[in-house]
Order: C-alpha cells, then sequence, then structure tokens
C-alpha cells in the first residue's frame, strides 16, 4: 500500500496516463501500419507492396501530383503569409494581437465545415471546382499556420540588429534581404512544416472541392483502406510518413543555431 | 556661417513623445576630433540625443548639421557616422568576419581591400585569430570589440556609442576605457560618447555634457565639471560633494552653517542665497582646536582604500562629508578647516516654487491638478489665472500619495548637509522642490500637501 502510495505521489508517475495513450493510440498504429506494410496476403515478410506501388503508374502519379499541390501551397503561403506576418510585426503590439486573432478565428471552425463554405462560395460566384478550388482552399486553411510562427519570430527580432544595419550604410531593402530574412528563417522553417506536411495528407478538401475529379495521394491511401487492401495501405502510408520525416529532419538540421522560437 | 571645425552642430533640437518631453530645446556643438561624452542620469534624454544623431529617431523640431551639411531629414544609412550598441547588436547569421565586413560588403570595396580593413580592424581591438568564430560564442567584451572594429572598419568621422561598457564587469570595463582612449588617439576621429557613469566621464573624456530632464546643465572639460559645477545637479552628480545652503554676504565673503568663510568668487551681490560646493577632500581635518575654523563630532569613519570616508556633524546639526588619509574614531571632537578656493559659490537655480494655477473661488487656488485651500485672496477674479508662490519648506510630504491634496513623484534629492532639497514631478508634469529633514527614496511617490497659509497668489498679467 505505502508503495502505491509512493508511486503515485511521485511527479513523474502523473504522466503515465498519456504515455499509456500514447503508446496504444499512437506507438502502436504506427508499428502496425510498418508490420502491415511488409507483410503480404499470407502474412509473410514481403516488398510486393511496395513493388506494387512502383510499378502502378496511377498510384505514383498522384504521388508526384499531390507533393506537387503541397509544394504550391506551401509556396503560396510563404508569399502571402510572409508579408502579413512582417506588417502585422510592424505594427502597434496591441493592434497587432488583435489581428492575429483575427486570422486565427476561422481555425475555431471544422475544417469540413469551413470546406463546405468554400464549395458554397465558389457556386455562388460561379466559378468552377477544381484545381484551382483545390489550391485555394487548401492556402485559405494552411494560410494562419504560416502566418503565426513567422509573425512570432519578426516581432521578437532585436530592434537594434536592424538598426546596427541601417547604421552600418544598408537601405531599407538591404536591411531586409541581409538581416530581417535570414534572421526570420526560423519562423519561415516551422511554417513549412505546420502547412507542408499535413498538405500532403489531405483528402477531405480534396474531395470536396473538386468533386472527387482530383485525387491526393491521402484520397488513394482511404480508397485503399475502404476497400480492404490494407497491406497495400499501409505501404502507402509508410511511404508517406517517410517523406514527412524527411521534411522534419531538413528543418531540423537547419534550426540548430538553437532558435526553435518560430514554433507555436 | 563660416566652415568650422565643429563637425556636429545640434541646434534647438526638441524631442518628445506623446506623453513626455525627452529633450528640451538642447543646442551643442562637437569640435573636431574630440571625446566628448554626454553624462547623465537614466532618462536625461542622453541617448535619445545620441539616436538623433546616428538618425533612428527624428526630431520635434531643430536642426542636426553634420560636417557642415543639415543631416536631420537624412536616414542612418546616408549618415557619415557609426554606432556601437550598449548591447553589441551583432549580427547572429554571420560570423565575427563578415560582422565587420557587414559595411564594407554594402559599399562593394574590393575584396582584398575589405580583408586588408577587416584584419587591421581585428588587430586594433585585440581579436585577430577570432575572425571565422561565431559572434554567440564569444564572452560579452569580446562581442563588444567585434562592434567596435564593426564600426571603426567603415572610418565613419563620428563613432557613437551608446554606453558601450554598461554590460561589462568592472575589471573588463577599466581595461576597456584605456583600450578606447588609445584606439581614439589612433583613429583621430570625433567620439561622441554616452554614459551614466560620472568617473567613466571623467576619466575618458576631453568635454562633458552634463544633462538632466532633457536639458544640458553644463559643458566643460572635466576639470571644469569637477572644480567649477554650474548649479547643485552637475555638483551631486559629479564626485562626492558638501552642497550647503549660503548666504553670499558680499565678494570674497560667504555665510555658511552660520558662519563666515572667505572665499575668492565674486560678482553675486550682497546678501544674496546661494549655494556653496565642498567637496570632501576639500575639507581638512586639524588637530589643533583653535586653529580651527568650525568644530564638530565624527559621527562614522569608513575605510575606503586610499583614505578615510567620515561623516562629521556640526554643533549646529550640519552633517559634513570628509575624505582624510587619517583615521578619527567616531565620537573625536575634531576641528576643520576650508580653503578660500576650495569653496565653490553657485548661483541658486530658485529660491521658492512657482506655479501656474486658476482661482476657484476667494479661498480655493487650482494649482498641481488639484484643488488647494489658501487665505481669502482679494481683488482677483474668480476663474482668472494667478502665480501661485510657496516655500521649499511649507510643503508637506505624505507617505500614501492619497493623503496628500496632490500627489507626484520624488525625481531627485539633493542633500544639503542639515536637510534634503527634493525634486517631485507631479502627473500633471508640474515640478515641485521641497525642503525636508524626512528621509524618502528615490521614485517613491508621495502626497503634496500645503498649509492655506503658505500660498501667495498673485494675479498673472495675461494680456499685458
Amino acid at each position: 500500500m505505502g508503495k502505491l502510495v509512493k508511486f503515485f505521489s511521485r511527479r513523474r508517475s502523473w504522466s503515465l496516463p498519456y504515455v499509456l495513450f500514447l503508446a496504444v493510440f499512437v506507438v502502436a498504429p504506427l508499428l502496425l501500419i510498418m508490420l502491415y506494410a511488409f507483410q503480404g496476403e499470407d502474412g509473410g515478410f514481403t516488398f510486393e507492396n511496395f513493388d506494387k506501388f512502383v510499378h502502378q503508374r496511377e498510384a505514383i502519379n498522384t504521388f508526384i501530383y499531390s507533393i506537387g499541390i503541397a509544394l504550391i501551397t506551401t509556396l503560396i503561403c510563404i508569399l502571402l503569409g510572409y508579408p502579413a506576418a512582417y506588417f502585422l510585426s510592424k505594427m502597434k503590439a496591441s493592434t497587432a494581437r488583435v489581428i492575429v486573432m483575427l486570422f486565427i478565428l476561422p481555425m475555431w471552425i471544422n475544417v469540413l465545415v469551413r470546406t463546405l463554405a468554400t464549395v458554397a462560395l465558389f457556386d455562388f460566384l460561379m466559378l468552377p471546382l477544381g484545381e484551382g478550388a483545390l489550391i485555394f482552399g487548401m492556402v485559405y486553411n494552411f494560410l494562419p499556420f504560416m502566418i503565426y510562427p513567422i509573425y512570432n519570430v519578426l516581432q521578437k527580432m532585436d530592434r537594434s540588429l536592424i538598426e546596427a544595419a541601417e547604421d552600418l550604410g544598408a537601405t531599407p531593402r538591404q536591411v531586409f534581404s541581409k538581416v530581417i530574412f535570414p534572421l526570420s528563417m526560423p519562423g519561415i522553417v516551422s511554417g513549412v512544416m505546420m502547412v507542408f506536411m499535413p498538405t500532403i495528407s489531405t483528402f477531405a478538401i480534396a474531395e470536396l472541392l473538386t468533386m472527387n475529379n482530383i485525387k491526393l495521394f491521402g484520397t488513394t491511401i482511404q480508397e485503399n483502406i475502404n476497400n480492404g487492401m490494407w497491406h497495400y495501405g499501409a505501404a502507402l502510408s509508410f511511404i508517406m510518413l517517410i517523406i514527412i520525416g524527411l521534411t522534419t529532419l531538413f528543418s531540423g538540421s537547419s534550426e540548430e543555431d538553437g532558435t526553435n522560437e518560430g514554433l507555436l | 556661417m563660416t566652415k568650422s571645425n565643429h563637425i556636429i552642430e545640434i541646434c534647438n533640437i526638441t524631442k518628445s513623445f506623446p506623453d513626455k518631453v525627452v529633450l528640451n530645446d538642447v543646442s551643442l556643438t562637437v569640435k573636431q576630433g574630440e571625446f566628448l561624452t554626454i553624462l547623465g542620469p537614466s532618462g536625461c534624454g542622453k541617448t535619445t540625443l545620441l539616436r538623433l544623431i546616428a538618425g533612428f529617431n527624428s526630431a520635434s523640431s531643430g536642426k542636426i548639421i553634420l560636417d557642415g551639411k543639415d543631416m536631420t531629414s537624412i536616414p542612418p544609412h546616408e549618415r557619415p557616422v557609426n554606432t556601437v550598441f550598449q548591447r553589441y547588436a551583432l549580427f547572429p547569421n554571420y560570423n565575427v568576419y563578415d560582422n565587420i565586413a557587414f559595411g564594407l560588403n554594402l559599399k562593394k570595396v574590393d575584396k582584398k581591400e575589405i580583408d586588408q580593413r577587416v584584419k587591421r580592424a581585428l588587430k586594433m581591438v585585440g581579436m585577430t585569430d577570432y575572425e571565422h568564430r561565431d559572434v554567440q560564442s564569444l564572452s560579452g567584451g569580446q562581442q563588444q570589440r567585434v562592434a567596435i572594429a564593426r564600426a571603426i572598419v567603415n572610418r565613419p568621422q563620428v563613432l557613437l556609442l551608446d554606453e558601450p561598457l554598461a554590460a561589462l564587469d568592472l575589471k573588463m570595463r577599466k581595461d576597456m576605457q584605456m583600450e578606447l582612449k588609445e584606439m581614439h588617439r589612433t583613429l583621430g576621429i570625433t567620439f561622441v560618447y554616452v554614459t551614466h557613469d560620472q568617473e567613466e566621464a571623467l576619466t575618458l573624456s576631453d568635454t562633458i555634457v552634463v544633462m538632466n530632464e532633457g536639458v544640458i546643465q553644463q559643458v566643460g572639460t572635466p576639470t571644469d565639471i569637477y572644480n567649477e559645477p554650474c548649479n547643485a545637479f552637475v555638483a551631486d552628480f559629479i564626485g562626492e560633494s558638501n552642497i550647503l545652503n549660503a548666504t553670499m554676504i558680499r565678494d570674497g565673503v560667504v555665510e555658511f552653517m552660520g558662519k563666515e568663510f572667505e572665499c575668492i568668487d565674486k560678482g553675486f551681490g550682497e546678501n544674496t542665497p546661494v549655494d556653496v560646493v565642498v567637496r570632501p577632500e576639500d575639507v581638512y581635518i586639524i588637530r589643533n582646536a583653535e586653529a580651527a575654523m568650525f568644530q564638530g563630532v565624527v559621527r562614522s569613519c569608513i575605510f575606503k582604500g586610499v583614505h578615510y570616508e567620515m561623516f562629521v556633524e556640526t554643533p549646529d546639526g550640519y552633517e559634513i562629508q570628509i575624505q582624510d588619509y587619517n583615521c578619527f574614531e567616531p565620537g573625536t571632537e575634531v576641528g576643520m578647516m576650508i580653503k578660500p578656493n576650495d569653496i565653490h559659490v553657485m548661483r541658486k537655480e530658485r529660491t521658492e516654487n512657482h506655479v501656474v494655477g486658476k482661482l476657484i473661488d476667494a479661498t480655493h487656488v487650482e494649482i498641481l491638478g488639484e484643488s488647494f485651500e489658501c487665505e481669502a485672496v482679494e481683488g482677483i477674479e474668480s476663474g482668472s489665472e494667478v502665480d501661485v508662490a510657496f516655500s521649499f519648506s511649507d510643503v508637506e510630504l505624505t507617505d500614501d500619495p492619497d493623503d496628500g491634496t496632490s500627489w507626484g513623484t520624488i525625481r531627485f534629492i539633493l542633500y544639503k548637509g542639515d536637510r534634503y532639497h527634493i525634486t517631485i514631478r507631479t502627473e500633471g508634469d508640474e515640478v515641485v522642490y521641497v525642503d525636508t529633514r524626512d528621509v524618502w527614496e528615490d521614485l517613491d511617490e508621495v502626497g503634496i500637501k500645503i498649509r492655506p497659509q503658505a500660498l501667495k497668489v498673485t494675479a498673472l498679467n495675461t494680456n499685458a
């Protein structure tokens, strides 16, 4: 009994429920994905699922197309989000806080509801659904995740660095390109992580905004699993996980300077 | 205007922020090649003045001329000055070499020349071999050296230094002071240095500018400022001093602590109230009490390394600070002497409080943002503007700001031997001076009470 009391009074033990949750609902499924991915229909170890993927033109095309869409979305998010974050960081802190709030506000509404609203909007404006609508929807959904980390980094930047650059003869444009932009890289990197990775695996937005005409990789996985192709679906998921893993690795190394302040 | 040897001319600069006037009509000229220090307590406007010269802020009114050219509306990157910042402000994304080469790269200087100049600058600040180090791996002192190198490598006409040594420890600060002075000699360019450390200012400068509350108090060489302070603020801020209320009896004779002293100051008129300054090292303790000018009892004696610092109380209740090589135990009766040329007489800046107010009715006047009771006023119409005068000692301070009729914050405390002369700034940015024997602390918020009988109300001739 005494041992039990001691066990529960240790602060470390309080994390136990979450560790259990993590183990059952995150780690175990990941291991299962790996297990399924390397398992044939007969249950033996095999590479045939990956082999099937490599030889299936359609799947490969979808895969490449998804990455392309994700890249475009991320790029547009940077192009739109960076200036927004930059001007926000120049505003009075109280005003900026309100506007950042307004940017984040739509995030409190469910993704599906927002996307259905986007569909309705396109209908109302008589714009065709399809690739354009898809990219619009993705950007609309993920833009705040780009703005916020960049804004965070810019807003915390030491003003005297900017003054030092001006003092040494830098024009406003040079101040930006030589000091502000390089120093805001950590923010951009976290922004990319928060936009690129989820966009690779979306399928609901794609389904709704293209009337099921354009398939993304997420859709392919979902279809296979819905159709009982567990092993092949797992293999596809595994490939996607590797891509996501690589992105994290890449952004991790560029953040080694110890500035992870850009993270949410 | 003739082309003078003035590298910087600051003409009637005023800088106000929405809630505060930081610089009030400041004018100053800096000679080519001099080491000028702007000295003052925090919040006196010294950093703002430097930032105006650098171009980071723009003045509300007035002109800044650098090397004969009007720079008032020129952006910082086009000014022939470079700045060393208090917190170094090195670019963390570049190494030491690239930080120093930053300005030269922007000017598209030839790579070979950049290399030479960067290496020379590094040598000058004693940081050779640090070229490829990451700036964040350097210590504070090393970072400041790099920051200095980054500024001087551009060969500016003026080097601006904003409390560059404030973040360093004492030993490092002393070393860097000597190096800066040496650097100034070698480079031959103008240094404008901002600090709140009076010792640093005295050590380094050719000229010191003492500032307080956005106004220049005195400009002079370190010896001038130390020996001939122009007012009580400067005397108190620079070095240790005994500042006392006194009366100039006639030329060459001044009375303080109830005694007449011979002095060398002239031209103050007869029986004029003045302040006198006597430095602690200029009060001599003599064993033969007969020959002494005045007597007192030692209250405390502390060893300070070179000398002993003593506080001696006179029979009239004045406390005098004395520095002497000999130690006199507390309780000892001693005689003291002051030489005529060690007494420095200063004109009093004020002898009583004057504020502008509005008469509410015959027995109430609105001053300092509140209604004060006063003695019945005759012959002035209610609602008209009035001048209200009251003496320093008629103001009563209360611990709780709400207990007073009005309230304010203590901005400056001057010890005058037997009393404190306190400067209080009210919420409406008006200033009240108080003489008191109670001990208060800087930045205390206090209530202000004034006896009705103390207020002297006179009509303000606005349409005269």
